[in-house]
């Protein structure tokens, strides 16, 4: 018996790692969902270090609501090139156009709810039976009790109520046809331990995570980037501001914060002293208490 | 820094999810937004503060119906260690919850109220600590403030439990008086028990001592994956990429592959861009072997100088975890590491009456029973018994009609 044990970011890493692997192992068709968030970025490093010098068991999927920040496509472009691997994207505006869905009116439209959608569409097209994902059970309290395995009905359902035990780490992935895994190899991980992660390993990230100055409305008491997507009238002031986005979605639902951090090392320093959690910065989780859990339950990553 | 994982078991009376609430609101790890949301909440505890119970509630269904209905995962850290509980709650119908939460567990921390002492559920939880093998134990007598912080009931209970823990062989049991309400002994020293010398629940689990078992003869990898990119400039490359279970390997070690039984010695060690010379358990790592032998997914590494059992006969202990009882007749799927082969219960030994833990002989195995029995796999396991090496001695049962998970398998012996 010995008293050392793994440093937690190793330790992290390597359950991701045999996470990933349970995957390649177990299924037919995988496929990793890629958001280009940090944590989506992270599960790229954590592929190639579970299948380097082999190629990825599976594509990246990235579901486009066509609102995202041009920063987010240009890194996710560039990003593809470097690692060579396949990726598959499913657009919003093709779920719209084949009228699968119908565009949000008023001032607080926005395609995160559609873009649930598109992902089930894709998921059907290319008939994934496990599509991995970067969530995490700190981010939100219905999320804390997902399993690293969650199997989902061929509506993407999520049942809370009736989840698989998951005991050591034995990971079942056995499912019916029709029906796919959604697994989140980073469960374990905090916001804290995925940019120290990031710093350890020395990961790019699209520029819209670090301190720059954008113009920007505050909309529901939070600062919201000018956009021609953002349904803007007179009432809304446009400033210009010192921000950074701590999660990447569409550029509708996520909220910016102000912000002079210009370098990982400031970012780091910020979210450790920060007052405000990460998924507070996420309009879509504030329509009601309960707002993740029913989202879930309908399918949402 | 590391990780401690650990479990608290206990009901909603114990005052569990007051006890979480009260670590993380103590420790400062609630964020502004949760604190607000908490503050903003209509349920309050009879003196008017903040129930921090809420700060556990996870589902909707849970709050409309005040209970926890399944493991939730919460996460803290101080400047000396980072902490994940796993909070299941402790009514004997979520026993398999309990259960589920305890297999990773490093710690179990067993809740009593301090005017109850040890009841008959104070007695299940220590069995299911002392069945999953969680190496360290926290008595937390709670509610010492509803008791005067009375140094004598406190040292009744523990004289009680020690009584329990010497029934079920556990070691390393420390004992904490403290009040989770009030915050006595959770985070900070309490001067309303002066008493008590020890540290505080919050201190104890920062200093607390993992031990990893990092002998050769235990080490462990099971094959999850075998790297072969069959390219021009790797046409020969072949690595066997898995996490070391338990023990830990070093290039030129000598290497039994099992079930199949051949021998190579480990030439090379890849974690991605680095080559240790060693492979820890808990490293998932990519191993070379000097000779071309063919291993696939399911088959396990082990250390030549110390094998594991190989056997298709096993008895074992089972926790049944399903609405639809064991039915021996039918053909469950057994996954134990990367393994899953065909399966049957073949004799039912014995259940445990997990309250007061006498045997009991019937012969059905229903949801949340626990007992021993003997299984028969299609093709044989490569297993250690629990009791010495939980990592290679834990297997789950799937019912393949459902393709749910019916079983938690602690592996005992092979039988002939």
């Amino acid at each position: 018996m010995s008293k050392y044990r793994l440093d937690y970011l190793d330790e992290l890493e390597a359950e991701a790692i045999y996470i990933l692997r349970e995957v390649a192992g177990q299924f037919e068709k995988p496929a990793l969902l890629f958001s280009g968030g940090k944590d989506s970025i992270t599960l790229v490093r954590l592929a190639e270090k579970a299948f380097r010098p082999g190629k990825f068991p599976f594509p990246l999927v990235h579901i486009d609501t066509g609102h995202n920040f041009v920063e987010t496509i240009t890194y996710r472009d560039e990003m593809i090139a470097r690692i060579g691997e396949k990726l598959i994207v499913g657009h919003v505006q093709d779920s719209i156009n084949e009228g699968k869905v119908i565009e949000q009116k008023g001032k607080n439209a926005s395609r995160n709810a559609l873009q649930t959608v598109t992902l089930l569409d894709t998921i059907a097209k290319y008939q994934f039976d496990a599509c991995i994902g970067g969530a995490r059970r700190d981010e939100e309290k219905a999320r804390a009790k997902e399993r690293i395995f969650s199997v989902r009905d061929e509506f993407g359902q999520w049942d809370p109520k009736r989840q698989r035990p998951e005991l050591w780490d034995i990971y079942n992935g056995k499912i019916h046809k029709g029906e796919n895994v959604r697994v989140f190899p980073i469960s374990n991980w905090t916001e804290l331990d995925v940019w120290n992660y990031i710093r350890r390993e020395n990961i790019p990230l699209p520029s819209i995570y670090f301190a720059h100055k954008r113009d920007c409305i505050t909309r529901n008491g939070q600062l919201m980037a000018a956009s021609p997507f953002l349904n803007m009238d007179e009432e809304d002031i446009i400033e210009n501001k010192n921000v950074r986005f701590r999660t990447v979605g569409d550029m509708t639902c996520t909220a910016a914060v102000e912000s002079y951090a210009f370098e990982i090392d400031d970012i780091i320093n910020e979210i450790a002293s920060s007052k405000i959690s990460e998924r507070g910065a996420r309009m879509d989780d504030k329509v009601s208490e309960a707002a993740m859990e029913d989202r879930k339950k309908g399918g949402y990553f | 820094m590391d990780i401690l994982k650990f479990i608290t078991a206990g009901s909603v009376d114990d005052g569990k999810s007051t006890l979480i609430g009260r670590l993380l609101y103590d420790s400062e790890a609630i964020l502004a937004d949760q604190l607000e949301a908490l503050h903003a909440s209509n349920r309050k505890n009879d003196d008017g503060s903040i129930d921090l119970a809420i700060l556990t509630d996870g589902l909707k269904a849970e709050r409309e119906q005040g209970i926890t209905i399944d493991v939730a995962y919460k996460y803290f850290e101080t400047n000396k260690r980072k902490f994940i509980i796993a909070d299941a709650p402790g009514h004997i119908q979520y026993t398999r919850n309990m259960v589920t939460g305890a297999s990773n567990a490093g710690l179990a921390i067993i809740l009593i109220d301090a005017r109850k002492g040890v009841v008959e559920q104070t007695t299940r939880h220590s069995f299911l600590v002392s069945l999953l093998q969680i190496p360290q134990v926290v008595v937390a007598v709670n509610k010492m403030d509803m008791v005067d912080y009375s140094e004598e009931v406190f040292n009744q209970i523990v004289a009680d439990y020690k009584v329990l823990a010497a029934k079920l062989n556990l070691d390393n049991v420390t004992y904490i008086p403290v009040s989770a309400l009030k915050g006595d002994n959770i985070v900070h020293a309490s001067p309303n028990i002066s008493w008590y010398s020890g540290d505080s629940l919050l201190h104890h689990l920062e200093n607390v001592e993992i031990t990893i078992d990092d002998s050769s003869a235990h080490a462990r990898l099971p094959v999850q994956w075998v790297v072969r990119p069959q390219t021009e400039a790797l046409h020969d490359y072949r690595g066997y990429a898995g996490r070391v279970s338990s023990g830990s390997f070093r290039v030129n070690d000598k290497v039994t592959i099992l079930p199949s039984g051949f021998s190579s010695t480990i030439s090379k060690i890849e974690l991605f861009d680095k080559q240790p010379e060693e492979a820890l358990a808990g490293m998932s790592v990519t191993v070379h072997l000097q000779d071309n032998i063919d291993i696939s997914r399911g088959d396990i590494i082990v250390n030549s100088a110390g094998h594991p059992q190989v056997s298709k006969a096993i008895e074992a202990d089972l926790c049944w975890m399903d609405t639809r009882p064991l039915d021996t007749s039918l053909t469950y799927l057994v996954q134990h590491n990367t393994k899953t082969v065909r399966c049957k219960v073949q004799e039912i030994l014995y259940k445990v009456n997990i309250n007061t833990l006498e045997k009991d002989y019937a012969e059905d195995f229903k949801l949340n029973d626990i007992g021993r029995i003997v299984i028969k796999t299609a093709e044989p396991l490569a297993f250690d018994p629990y009791q010495i090496n939980k990592a290679n001695g834990g297997a789950i049962i799937i019912d393949s009609r459902t393709n749910v998970t019916v079983g938690a398998l602690m592996l005992r012996d092979s039988v002939e």
